[in-house]
C-alpha cells in the first residue's frame, strides 16, 4: 500500500501545436485520468465529507420527517441523552461491543494458532472457521434465533434429553439478551479474524522460531513474548476493522431480537434508523452524529499512525 | 503473478512489505507429524470441537427445514426427521407469506439478482479504471483523495445514510434499482479502488512503457494491455462484490423500494410476517435458499475469497 507510484507519465510527449509557443495548461494535463477518478472524487467531496457535515448541521435542527425546520441548537443532543432507549443502546454497544472484540480476538488468535501447527486437513478447518462470515447477517441471526428460541430450540432438546433445570432463554431474558447477540456475532466473525491472524502468523520469519527453539524457548512463550508484538501492525489494523463493522452492527439485531424484550438488545444504528425513518429526523441525526464523533475517536488516531508511518516509509 | 501479488496486498493490510508474508496457502515446513502424539490429540480435539460449534447451526437448519410441523414441536433439534419432506422448501420458495402477499422468497431471489448484477459490473468498472488511474496515471492530489476515500470507509452508513435519500431523491431514482445500484458503487469504492490500484502498482512498469512507446493512451493501455492480465484480481472483486450485496439488507430495505426487496428483506419479512403458527421449517428453509448464493461462492472459490476479505479488511 506504499503511497508512492511507480509510473510518472510523461506528459510532455504532446508537444505545443505550431504557431503557438504556450506550454499546455496544466489542468488538462493527464485529462483521462482526472475524467477516470470523478466518481471518486464526487463519492469523497458529496457523500462523505458533504454527507457528513449534512448530517451533523441538520442535526441542529427540529426536522421531523422532511430536511427543514429552524435551527434549534443543543436541543437534540439533550433529549438524547436524556432518551432511556439511547441509554439503553448506548450501554448494549459497549457490552456488546467489548465483549465481541475480545472473544473474536482470543478465539480467533487460538485457531490460527491451532491452525499453524503444521496439522492435516488444515484447509477444511479453514473452510469450517470462516464460513459463517460469507453469510447474510440477517441469516445468522435467523439461524440463532431459532436455536435460542425457548420453546423448540436448544432448551427444549436438552431438557427432553433429561437435563430438566437446563435454561437456555438468552433471547427473551432482558438481562441475557446482549449475550445472545455476542454468541452470533462470535460465530459469524471469529472467521475473518482467524484468516487475519493466520496471514501474520505466516508472515512470521522462520528464522524467529529456529533461534526461540535454539534458546529453548517453549512454544507459547514465544507466541505471547516474540509473535504477538511482531504481530502488533496486524493486530491494530485487524482492531479497527472488526471494531469500525460492530459500531455498525443492525441487521444482527433486527433477525435475532428485534431490539426485544422490550428495548433490551437496542442498539445505536438501530435508534438512528428508527428515528431517521420514523419522522423524527432530525434525532436520528443527532444520534448518528454521536456514533460519528464515537468512531473519529477510535479511528483518527489510527489513520494518524497509520498514515504518517507510511509516509515516512516511502 | 498473481501470488506475488497476493503478498502484497496482505502485507499493504498487514503494514509490511516483505515478501515473505505469504497467504496461508498451505503449511510451509517440515512434514505434519504423527497423528497420535499426546499434543497432536489436544490439537485436534480442540479443532473439532470448535469445527463442531461452527458447523451445529447448519446442521440444525438444514434437519430443520425438511422437518414437518409435527416433527418440529415433538422432536428434538438435533435429531433428523424420520420422515423428512421437501414441503417447507417448496412453500419457503413459492409461496411463503410477507404480510399479505404470498409468493415466497423466489420474488426476493430474483430481485437480488436483478441487484446484484449490474451493482457488481458498475461498481467494479467503476472501482477499477480509479484504481488504474491512481496507480499508473497520478495527478498531484489524487492520492489525497484516495486516502479520504479510505477512512471515510470507516464512517458508519448511518451518518450518509439520509443524505443519500436526498441525492437519489434529486437525481429521481430514489426506490429504484438505480439507487441500490448507485449505493453499492459507492460504498464498495474503497475496498474495490485499494484492491485494483495495489493490483496495478504491482505489474512491472515495462509493460507500460512499453505501450506507451508504441502509442497507447489511458484507455488503450488499460483494455488491451492491462486488463487481459488481470483476470485474477477481477474474479477477487467479482466473488467480493457478489457476497458482499447478496447479503446486504440495510441499503435494499432504504433505496431499492417495496417492488425491489432483495432476499434479505425478503426473507426477514418471511419469519417476521405474524400469520397464524411459526412455521420454522419454512423460515429455514428460506434461510437456507438466501444463504446459498454466497456459501456456493464461498466454498467454490476457496483461497480467493479468503484474498479478497483479507485485501478488503480495510473495509470491514
Amino acid at each position: 500500500m506504499a503511497v508512492s507510484s511507480s509510473v510518472e507519465p510523461d506528459v510532455s510527449r504532446v508537444a505545443p501545436k505550431p504557431g503557438r509557443d504556450r506550454p499546455p495548461n496544466p489542468y488538462f494535463r493527464n485529462l483521462s485520468s482526472k475524467f477516470a477518478t470523478v466518481p471518486m472524487i464526487l463519492t469523497v467531496l458529496v457523500v462523505f465529507v458533504g454527507g457528513s457535515i449534512w448530517t451533523v448541521v441538520f442535526s441542529f435542527t427540529n426536522a421531523r420527517s422532511f430536511p427543514t425546520g429552524e435551527f434549534i441548537g443543543w436541543d437534540q443532543y439533550e433529549r438524547l441523552f436524556r432518551t432511556k432507549r439511547w441509554a439503553i443502546s448506548v450501554r448494549n454497544m459497549a457490552v456488546f461491543g467489548s465483549l465481541t472484540l475480545v472473544f473474536n480476538f482470543v478465539v480467533g488468535f487460538l485457531l490460527a494458532v491451532f491452525i499453524d501447527q503444521k496439522i492435516r486437513f488444515e484447509g477444511v478447518f479453514r473452510t469450517i472457521f470462516l464460513y459463517p462470515f460469507a453469510l447474510s447477517f440477517i441469516v445468522t441471526g435467523n439461524v440463532w434465533a431459532w436455536i435460542m428460541n425457548p420453546a423448540f430450540g436448544l432448551q427444549k432438546a436438552m431438557r427432553d434429553l433429561g437435563w430438566e433445570s437446563f435454561s437456555f432463554d438468552w433471547i427473551t431474558n432482558k438481562d441475557m439478551v446482549v449475550y445472545a447477540l455476542v454468541i452470533a456475532a462470535i460465530w459469524q466473525g471469529t472467521g475473518l479474524i482467524m484468516a487475519l491472524m493466520l496471514a501474520g502468523l505466516r508472515g512470521i520469519d522462520e528464522e524467529i522460531w529456529k533461534a526461540s527453539r535454539v534458546d529453548g524457548i517453549p512454544k507459547w512463550r514465544t507466541y505471547i513474548s516474540i509473535v504477538l508484538p511482531m504481530m502488533r501492525p496486524v493486530l491494530i489494523t485487524t482492531l479497527v476493522i472488526a471494531a469500525s463493522g460492530i459500531v455498525r452492527t443492525y441487521d444482527l439485531v433486527v433477525a435475532l431480537t428485534q431490539g426485544g424484550p422490550g428495548l433490551f438488545s437496542e442498539v445505536p444504528a438501530k435508534y438512528v434508523y428508527d428515528f431517521m425513518f420514523g419522522g423524527n429526523l432530525a434525532q436520528g441525526l443527532a444520534a448518528s452524529s454521536v456514533m460519528l464523533l464515537t468512531v473519529g475517536v477510535i479511528l483518527i488516531p489510527w489513520a494518524i499512525v497509520e498514515f504518517s508511518q507510511r509516509d515516512k516509509n516511502k | 503473478m498473481t501470488d506475488f501479488t497476493a503478498n502484497k496486498m496482505i502485507a499493504g493490510v498487514a503494514g509490511m512489505s516483505s515478501e515473505r508474508r505469504a497467504m496461508p496457502s498451505g503449511p510451509v515446513g517440515t512434514k505434519p507429524k504423527r497423528l497420535f502424539e499426546p499434543s497432536r490429540v489436544f490439537i485436534y480435539t480442540v479443532l473439532v470441537v470448535a469445527a463442531s460449534f461452527y458447523l451445529f447451526p447448519l446442521y440444525v437448519m438444514i434437519i430443520t427445514s425438511f422437518k414437518d410441523l409435527e416433527a418440529i414441536r415433538f422432536g428434538s433439534l438435533f435429531v433428523p426427521s424420520n420422515a423428512p419432506t421437501i414441503e417447507p422448501w417448496i412453500k419457503a420458495w413459492d409461496y411463503a407469506c410477507t404480510g399479505l402477499n404470498c409468493e415466497g422468497i423466489k420474488v426476493g431471489f430474483w430481485n437480488s439478482i436483478k441487484i446484484t448484477v449490474p451493482s457488481v459490473i458498475v461498481s467494479i468498472s467503476v472501482a477499477s479504471v480509479t484504481g488504474y488511474a491512481l496507480a499508473n496515471w497520478p495527478y498531484k492530489g489524487a492520492n489525497i483523495f484516495f486516502t479520504i476515500l479510505l477512512v471515510g470507509s470507516f464512517i458508519p452508513y448511518q451518518v450518509m445514510l439520509y443524505p443519500l435519500v436526498l441525492i437519489t431523491a434529486f437525481l429521481n431514482i430514489f426506490s429504484t434499482l438505480w439507487a441500490v445500484i448507485m449505493i453499492h458503487t459507492i460504498f464498495g469504492m474503497p475496498i474495490l479502488v485499494l484492491l485494483f490500484r495495489n493490483y496495478f502498482i504491482s505489474v512491472p512498469t515495462e509493460l507500460f512503457k512499453a505501450a506507451r512507446v508504441d502509442g497507447a493512451g489511458f484507455w488503450r493501455i488499460f483494455f488491451q494491455v492491462l486488463m487481459p492480465m488481470s483476470l485474477p484480481i477481477f474474479v477477487v472483486a467479482i466473488i467480493l462484490q457478489v457476497t458482499g450485496i447478496w447479503n446486504d439488507f440495510l441499503f435494499g430495505v432504504i433505496f431499492a423500494g417495496t417492488k425491489n426487496f432483495p432476499i434479505t428483506v425478503q426473507l426477514n419479512n418471511i419469519v417476521n410476517s405474524a400469520q397464524g403458527v411459526n412455521e420454522y421449517n419454512v423460515d429455514m428453509a428460506a434461510t437456507i435458499l438466501t444463504g446459498a448464493v454466497p456459501l456456493t461462492i464461498y466454498f467454490i472459490s476457496g483461497k480467493l475469497f479468503v484474498r479478497g476479505i483479507a485485501a478488503g479488511a480495510v473495509k470491514g
